[in-house]
């Protein structure tokens, strides 16, 4: 195995010029958990931990390796909430924004408020950069439209979205969880309202229908609750694993948005 | 290839084969065999070490991506003079060590907490040592060291 410790982004983006489909290596917090268990075998790895580029983080740019240790500062509140819910001690001062949309795992904690934010994925390679929305990134489950040439530089999470914000999951324990739902709800004072999910689907999603019948009820009623939540239980595409069944998922994908706007109306 | 570590203070080199892990060549190559490997996933903190003053898993650390960083492990803990830390000086008065298999990472968990939180709350160490468990479930002594050191420290 052949690793590049690159010391900035212009030699990280040089080296998957010559090396394309090498394996981009942040905090390892996914990586080597297939590694140990060898499900993967990496021929060329490119770690980023040093390049300093990749620690911006300005308004609402943030840098891809910025670790969910330091957004637990946050100013939004939910994203702030995302990461202090991630993993543990250890799994935070390590794992990073940026690996966190590079893995595209469909329970990954930080997916749902960047699709409830529409956030933008920033990518670069040695020749050009571009910015794509994540409804454009994400196509399947642990699938991106990144070429092998590319490495994901930012999240760009526009300046406008609803202040009114929460974000939650389920899962089995409050530490080193993986979701079996986990939710985000931005709400505008106006009452726009906005609904990502994840690990209810292959990649994340919004529940548009929900939002749309939500978004018309400025003091929502019990019947208004009750048929938002079966709006978002019917929206979403779950599967049964391991983790989960489809009908619990679906059922708690409904009750866990639910509670969730309530707190923001 | 060969990586050049700062492991407790102390310059060490090390040959890498492929993508192991640090807590391999920690145990392996360096003969630290106090951080122990038990999930390999991160899931039980039981490998927990300082890289370059933060506490992570070193099971999730790959050993290739380690040249030139800093390493503190349990074995480093200890006083010049080779007392045991504080932490460990606590757990040991509390009983908090059952099997003992997972005490080298809460020790790192507990000296990174108070590190940086020197009065943390019942909830803050609950939260600090959430990444670490205890197959014993011993955790009802381990809280109370920690809440011994945090108030115990001079305010």
């Amino acid at each position: 195995m052949d690793a590049y410790l690159a010391p900035g982004l212009d030699e990280a983006l040089g080296f998957l010029e010559e090396w394309p489909g090498a394996t981009p290596l942040a905090g390892g917090t996914d990586l080597m958990v297939d590694v140990n268990a060898g499900r993967v075998r990496p021929d060329r790895v490119l770690s980023l931990r040093r390049v300093p580029e990749l620690q911006d983080w300005e308004d609402g740019r943030i840098g891809a390796g910025v670790t969910w240790r330091r957004l637990q500062d946050a100013g939004h509140s939910a994203l702030a909430q995302a990461a202090r819910t991630i993993g543990s001690p250890q799994i935070r001062n390590a794992g990073t924004i940026g690996g966190n949309v590079g893995t595209a795992s469909p329970a990954g904690d930080g997916l749902a408020f960047l699709a409830a934010a529409d956030a933008l994925i920033e990518l670069a390679s040695a020749n050009d950069g571009r910015r794509v929305p994540w409804d454009e990134f994400f196509v399947g489950v642990k699938e991106t439209t990144r070429r092998p040439d590319e490495l994901i530089t930012a999240l760009v999470v526009p300046d406008d979205i609803p202040g009114r914000q929460a974000f939650g999951k389920v899962g089995i324990r409050s530490a080193m969880v993986i979701s079996i739902v986990v939710c985000c709800v931005l709400r505008d004072n106006d009452g726009a309202t906005r609904v990502a999910l994840g690990s209810v689907a292959p990649t994340p999603m919004r529940a548009r229908d929900a939002e749309r019948m939500i978004s018309e009820e400025r003091r929502p009623s019990a019947a208004a609750l009750d048929e938002f939540a079966r709006l978002v239980a019917e929206e979403v595409r779950p599967i049964t694993d391991h983790r989960s069944t489809a009908g619990y998922r679906r059922h708690a994908a409904g009750v866990l948005a639910r509670r969730l706007l309530e707190r923001v109306l | 290839m060969i990586v050049s570590v700062t492991v407790n203070g102390e310059q060490r080199s090390a040959s890498v084969f492929g993508s192991e892990s640090l807590l391999v060549v920690l145990r392996d190559e360096l003969r630290l065999a106090g951080s122990k490997n038990a999930c390999e996933e991160g899931e039980c903190g039981s490998c927990s070490v300082l890289l370059d003053g933060r506490l992570v898993c070193s099971c999730l650390v790959m050993a290739a991506d380690t040249d030139g960083s800093t390493v503190t492990t349990v074995e480093g803990v200890a006083g010049a003079d080779g007392s045991i830390h504080r932490v460990q000086q606590a757990l040991l008065e509390a009983g908090a060590t059952q099997c003992g298999f997972c005490t080298p990472g809460f020790v790192m968990a507990i000296v990174d907490l108070l590190e940086g939180e020197p009065h943390p709350g019942t909830a803050d160490i609950g939260e600090a040592l959430a990444g670490n468990i205890c197959r014993c479930t011993g955790y009802g002594s381990i809280v109370r060291a920690v809440r011994r050191l945090a108030d115990s420290s001079e305010r």
